[in-house]
C-alpha cells in the first residue's frame, strides 16, 4: 500500500514537471533577430525579425547581397529614414511587396529591455561577436 | 491453475482500480501527452516565446511559425525544417532577387576539405549554398576563392567566424557534425544515432523531466 501510494505520487509529481516544463520552454524561435538599436531609445518597442517567414519567401541573397544587409546581428545601422526611403527593409516594406512603414506594431512587437543579437535555439555560442 | 501475471501487470491492474488509480491514471496522460508534444514538432507561438510583447497586436496578426513550418520537409535541429528539402521539392518558391539587372549566380561544384584530425573530411557543395547565397557573400572576405589558403578553424566557426557565420545562427546548427563532415577516412564508420534515440534530446524543448 505504502509503496502504491509512493509510486501514484511520483507519477503525479513527473505530471507536474513535464507541465512546468511545457510552460517554460518559451523560447525565441531560431534565426530570430532582435533590433534595438535605435528602437526603445526613440519610444519603440524592439523589432522582431523572424528568418524563417522571410526565407520561405526570398532567398538569402536577396537581402544579404542585393540589399546590402551585412550578415552580422547588429552591424546594419538601419533607420527608419532609410526605410521610407526604400533601403533595407523599405525595399520591401512599401506597401507593394509587403506592408508599408506605417504599419509600426507589426515589426516593433518585441518585448522592451531585449538586446539586440541573434535569439533561437543554437547552442554553440556563436555567433556572438558583434 | 491460475496463470501468473507479470509484476507490472498486477500493479496497473490494483493501482487503477482504486479512486487514487484515477488520479494516477490522469496524471500519466499528461506525461505522455508532454512527451508527445516535445516529439511531434514544438514552435512555439508568437504570444509565449518570449520577445514578442503579448501586448502587442503583432501576435494576433502575425503567422505562427508552426503553421508555416510544419508543412515542410521536417528536421530535427534549427527552425526543425530541412530548408535544402524544401526548396529543391517546391515547398517553398523563395525569390531569387528584386532587381531586373541583378545576376544570379550559381556554382554546382563540391569543394573537399581535406582536414587535420580525425574527423570525417568535409565536402562542402557549393550547389546547395548558391542556391541561396551569392558569391560575395563568401568570396572572398570570409574565405579565399584560392583552395587551401583560408585557414578554416572549427574554434572560429564555434565563435560564429567562417562557416559560423550562418551554421549556428540561420542554418543548421553545428550539433549536426556529420552533415559537413561527411566523407569517412579509410576504415572508419560515420557515427549515426542508434535506432530509436531521440535526436533532440539535447534541446531543451526535448529534455523529458
Amino acid at each position: 500500500m505504502l509503496r502504491r501510494c509512493f509510486l501514484i505520487l511520483l507519477l503525479i509529481g513527473v505530471a507536474i514537471v513535464s507541465l512546468l516544463g511545457m510552460a517554460e520552454e518559451a523560447s525565441a524561435e531560431y534565426a530570430d533577430v532582435v533590433i534595438n538599436r535605435n528602437a526603445e531609445k526613440a519610444g519603440m518597442r524592439p523589432v522582431i525579425f523572424p528568418h524563417w517567414f522571410h526565407r520561405i519567401r526570398f532567398r538569402c541573397k536577396v537581402c544579404h547581397a542585393e540589399l546590402g544587409f551585412k550578415m552580422r546581428a547588429g552591424s546594419n545601422l538601419i533607420t527608419m529614414a532609410d526605410i521610407i526611403d526604400g533601403r533595407f527593409c523599405g525595399a520591401c516594406h512599401n506597401g507593394e511587396i509587403a506592408w508599408s512603414p506605417e504599419n509600426c506594431d507589426l515589426c516593433h512587437s518585441g518585448r522592451r529591455g531585449l538586446q539586440s543579437g541573434i535569439m533561437g535555439g543554437h547552442e554553440t555560442g556563436g555567433p556572438g561577436r558583434w | 491453475m491460475q496463470v501468473s501475471t507479470s509484476p507490472v501487470k498486477r500493479f496497473l491492474r490494483c493501482t487503477f482500480a482504486t479512486p487514487a488509480g484515477w488520479l494516477a491514471r490522469v496524471a500519466f496522460c499528461i506525461v505522455a501527452a508532454a512527451s508527445g508534444l516535445a516529439a511531434a514538432g514544438d514552435w512555439i507561438p508568437l504570444a509565449k516565446d518570449g520577445i514578442h510583447d503579448p501586448k502587442s497586436q503583432a501576435v494576433k496578426l502575425l503567422q505562427d511559425p508552426g503553421e508555416a513550418l510544419s508543412k515542410l520537409t521536417p528536421d530535427t535541429a534549427g527552425n526543425q525544417v530541412l530548408w535544402v528539402e524544401a526548396l529543391k521539392k517546391g515547398e517553398i518558391k523563395p525569390r531569387e532577387k528584386l532587381f531586373a539587372k541583378t545576376e544570379i549566380r550559381k556554382l554546382d561544384r563540391d569543394s573537399i576539405l581535406d582536414i587535420k584530425g580525425g574527423m570525417p573530411a568535409v565536402r562542402f557543395p557549393h550547389g546547395r549554398h548558391t542556391e541561396w547565397l551569392d558569391c560575395i557573400n563568401c568570396h572572398d572576405k570570409v574565405f579565399s576563392t584560392t583552395p587551401g589558403e583560408t585557414k578554416i578553424s572549427m574554434l572560429k566557426i564555434l565563435e560564429g567566424e567562417q562557416c559560423g557565420i550562418c551554421h549556428g545562427a540561420v542554418s543548421f546548427p553545428l550539433t549536426e557534425c556529420t552533415r559537413c563532415h561527411s566523407i569517412p577516412r579509410p576504415g572508419q564508420i560515420v557515427p549515426v544515432l542508434p535506432p530509436g534515440a531521440n535526436p533532440r534530446m539535447h534541446q531543451p524543448a526535448a529534455q523529458e523531466p
